[in-house]
């Protein structure tokens, strides 16, 4: 590791010295790694309380009850859709594509909306059951750990929607090529604490 | 309108609270008054609050943190003070809620905004200057991180003036924190200056992980570089870590306050000891956190000041990294008496006895390198002295409380508070003011007093023995902590002298403030014109003092451990660069300063349940991110023309001298 960017470094500092000795969408992506696994640590401390709390149902409504694997079957392919689409994107991007990038961003954005629009309908639905955060501590932390995910991804199509005018007015600059890439890395990693979400919470719930 | 907030919660009818305000709020007006007559507030705008420069932003986190400590000692002097009066069941002066709030404040102020930023300053100004870098990563981040730290530092002392602290400890256990047991604004003002600045904090983790990693000046392979790049890499490893654990923690309490969820409750399932847990999983590596940089510190000084290399690099290397991970699996030892049994108490008793193998190491590394050295009895070099003797008894006793057998009796008692005050101010405060001596002159360009320098440091390490020993004979005397009144006689006496110990350690306070005004008066006395005063041996001492705000002319290529050293002994390290080139540099941006002052405004908002102006103040945020995002004019290049000037003003310099 150390070795290996050092080698870089030397190259870039005899390339060009009035430039700085690194390559700066390099750096911003790496950096963007480190905030995700700091991201990382924050849901595995969610998940180490749901799982503490996950049976205290408190004479509520038990994970049992409440869980419908097909919904959350769908929420689920919603977002793999919308991991692929941004997949897309960043193909598109690497092939200087600029209209196939905002296609493929669109629809990401669309379908992480829709995903996050059925997990307010889900929500909405356990309140109204009189399964609500108030309830339990079992539903403390499932409101807790499915919410968070919820609000990532709500940042992520906030995010998308800033990027797509950014693109759309500056073209794939640099910026934005390195915009998109944090992006797609972060709703890559969304997806993949949905899959421990769907596991852990959902699967493990619903037996 | 106003949410909870009225006339009824500014304490008008507590004269201490009152003229502690006053004396505040006089100080600041003579400052902003001084300001104004001397027409500095729009140099204070564009070279200071609006830099983002890694060395002001760096000076800006210490003059926070000296500001915090004055704060957080004037706390510890009034519960002093206390207890040497409050005897016999007499009621002393402070009342009960507000004693609370006192010892709540001194160690919420004293860890995240006394040692947090004083050690975040350091690393800011030190680290890129070891490593040959221009500036850090993300230069506007790191502008942020300090607006966000300010931003908690503001809610805190509003909450002197407007409302209440929280009256729980420090740490704000549930479920005395919760909103049944605690139904006023304190804990709330606690929740979100803490949630506010740990964020700052974990940007700052971010952006040094990765200037370490990948600005480092050609040829500085891991394990050539400085010791203290390398307590700053695991500092910040920690940080990274350990953060999100307390973000996450704070927002559950949160929630179970302000929304009624029941994570930490009596009641409805709820797990009050899972709060404990989690705060302690961050808490036990954020000690670490703030020690690493310390020990990097006396690593540098001791190796400067002997004119040796450092004893034991590797195994330095090897000690700091083991503490590291070792820091994660010890978290239990804060609560031996929660009753996990007999087989989880004694794994984290042997895990928490075995920390103390690396740092052993640690101190015999560091006597080595004086053993036979030419040792030159400097400030920094008395600090760490100091430390050595100090630190070692501290490590002592934390392997004494890491005997669950012996921590059920100790446990919550005096001897607790003296061992970690122990290891707390003769580690954390002796390393850092160890640091500040040793790295002014690269930042100002003069020198310290010495003599003045000796007194505090003297005063310093003298009190706290007089303070805090007493303490550790309390303790086995059975007095607990967060006593606000007591009526055994026997602890009357040793209260009496811990109190003289804390007015001794306000002497060296008081030394370290007017060493700075010496100094800064008999400026031209002392100053550096060499940019290497003390003979160093790390590239930081290779450029100008004060060092100009592109660092470096030219990237250094390393060769060696001790670059500058290498240099120096080569022959090369005054060598005139044949030309100069265009230096690309970050422009400053006044976006973090908005950013974290409308950030307390946010935590204003939720702490009084003003919602209208905490949406406000989300949405004033949110559009200055956006807006910043849109700015592409960032960054501008250094002509070589001016360069080339500064530059030969110090060969100019040098050449005179010799």
């Amino acid at each position: 590791m150390s070795t290996q960017s050092m080698t870089n470094q030397d190259a870039h500092a005899h390339g060009h010295e009035h430039h700085e000795h690194h390559d700066p969408v390099a750096t911003k992506v790496f950096g963007f790694w480190i905030y995700i696994m700091s991201d990382c640590v924050l849901f595995a401390t969610i998940f180490a309380t749901y799982a503490v709390l996950a049976t205290n149902y408190a004479g509520g409504p038990t994970s049992h009850e409440l869980f419908e694997l097909p919904f959350v079957l769908v929420e689920t392919f919603v977002l793999l859709a919308s991991s692929f689409m941004i997949g897309l994107a960043t193909l598109a991007m690497n092939k200087g594509n600029k209209q196939g990038t905002m296609l493929w961003l669109a629809l990401t954005l669309v379908l992480g909306a829709v995903f996050v629009a059925l997990e307010i309908y889900e929500f909405h639905h356990f309140i109204s059951e009189g399964a609500g955060p108030q309830r339990s501590a079992f539903l403390s932390s499932f409101f807790t750990l499915v919410g968070t995910h919820g609000l990532h991804v709500t940042s992520g199509v906030i995010w998308a929607i800033i990027l797509l005018i950014q693109i759309a007015t500056k073209g794939l600059t640099d910026m934005n090529r390195s915009r998109l890439m944090c992006l797609s890395l972060f709703w890559h990693f969304l997806h993949i604490i949905w899959i421990c979400v769907f596991t852990i919470v959902y699967l493990v719930g619903a037996i | 309108m106003f949410g909870k907030l009225s006339i009824e919660a500014i304490p008008y009818h507590e004269p201490i609270v009152m003229i502690a305000l006053g004396g505040a709020a006089l100080i600041g007006l003579a400052i902003a008054a001084a300001i104004t007559y001397y027409k500095k507030w729009g140099y204070l705008w564009k070279e200071w609050i609006t830099s983002v420069d890694h060395k002001r932003l760096g000076v800006m986190y210490i003059i926070v943190a000296i500001i915090m400590l004055l704060r957080g000692f004037s706390d510890a002097i009034m519960m002093r003070a206390q207890q040497a009066i409050a005897s016999g069941g007499a009621e002393g002066y402070l009342p009960p809620e507000h004693y609370d709030q006192i010892f709540t404040a001194h160690g919420v102020i004293m860890i995240f905004f006394m040692a947090m930023p004083f050690m975040v300053g350091l690393i800011n100004i030190v680290v890129p200057l070891q490593i040959g870098a221009r500036d850090v990563a993300f230069p506007f981040l790191n502008s942020l991180s300090f607006w966000l730290t300010v931003s908690g530092v503001i809610l805190v002392n509003v909450s002197l003036g407007v409302g209440e602290f929280a009256a729980t400890g420090w740490l704000a256990y549930p479920p005395l924190s919760d909103i049944q047991y605690s139904p006023g604004v304190g804990v709330d003002y606690w929740i979100w200056s803490l949630q506010i600045s740990g964020i700052g904090t974990l940007l700052t983790g971010v952006n040094f992980f990765v200037t370490i990693l990948k600005m480092r000046a050609p040829g500085m392979t891991m394990m050539k570089m400085p010791m203290f790049t390398w307590t700053s890499l695991c500092s910040v490893v920690l940080i990274i870590a350990a953060f999100p654990i307390l973000t996450v923690t704070i927002a559950l309490l949160t929630l179970d306050r302000y929304l009624g969820t029941h994570f930490f409750t009596n009641d409805m399932g709820g797990n009050q000891m899972m709060y404990v847990n989690l705060i302690w999983a961050w808490g036990h590596p954020e000690v670490y956190i703030l020690v690493l940089p310390a020990f990097g510190i006396f690593a540098e000084v001791v190796a400067t000041y002997c004119k040796k290399r450092l004893f034991g690099y590797t195994s330095m290397v090897y000690a700091t990294v083991a503490i590291t991970i070792l820091s994660f699996l010890v978290w239990l030892h804060h609560f031996f008496t929660m009753g996990a049994g007999a087989n989880v108490n004694s794994f984290f008793g042997i895990a928490t006895m075995i920390i103390a193998i690396p740092t052993g190491v640690k101190i015999f590394n560091w006597l080595f390198t004086m053993y036979e050295g030419r040792v030159q009895f400097t400030v920094p070099m008395a600090w760490t002295i100091g430390f050595l003797i100090t630190f070692t008894i501290g490590g002592m006793t934390g392997v004494l409380l890491a005997v669950p057998g012996a921590d059920y009796v100790l446990h919550n008692s005096l001897f607790l508070i003296a061992h970690f005050h122990n290891v707390i101010i003769g580690g954390v405060v002796f390393g850092y003011l160890a640091g500040f001596t040793y790295w002014f002159p690269k930042v100002f360009g003069f020198k310290l007093n010495e003599k003045l320098g000796k007194a505090s440091a003297w005063c310093w390490i003298v009190g706290f023995f007089v303070a805090f020993m007493p303490l550790y004979a309390l303790g086995f005397m059975g007095m607990t902590r967060r006593l606000n009144s007591y009526d055994n006689p026997d602890w009357h006496f040793p209260l009496i002298v811990a109190a003289v110990g804390a007015a001794i350690i306000a002497c060296g306070i008081a030394c370290q403030l007017l060493q700075v005004v010496v100094s800064i008066k008999d400026r031209h006395k002392n100053i550096d014109e060499t940019g290497d005063p003390w003979g160093g041996r790390t590239l930081e001492w290779s450029i100008p003092s004060p060092a100009p705000f592109y660092n470096f002319a030219h990237t250094p290529v390393v060769e060696e451990r001790d670059a500058f050293w290498h240099m120096k002994e080569k022959g090369i390290s005054e060598q005139k660069p044949a030309e100069y080139q265009d230096i690309h540099m970050p422009k400053n941006t006044s976006a973090g300063f908005f950013i974290g002052i409308i950030a307390a405004v946010f935590g204003f908002g939720l702490i009084w349940h003003m919602w209208w102006l905490a949406i406000a103040a989300g949405v004033g945020i949110f559009v200055t991110m956006v807006l910043r995002t849109f700015n592409d004019d960032i960054d501008y290049y250094v002509p070589a023309a001016e360069v080339e000037r500064i530059e030969s003003q110090r060969y100019q310099k040098l050449s005179n001298q010799a």
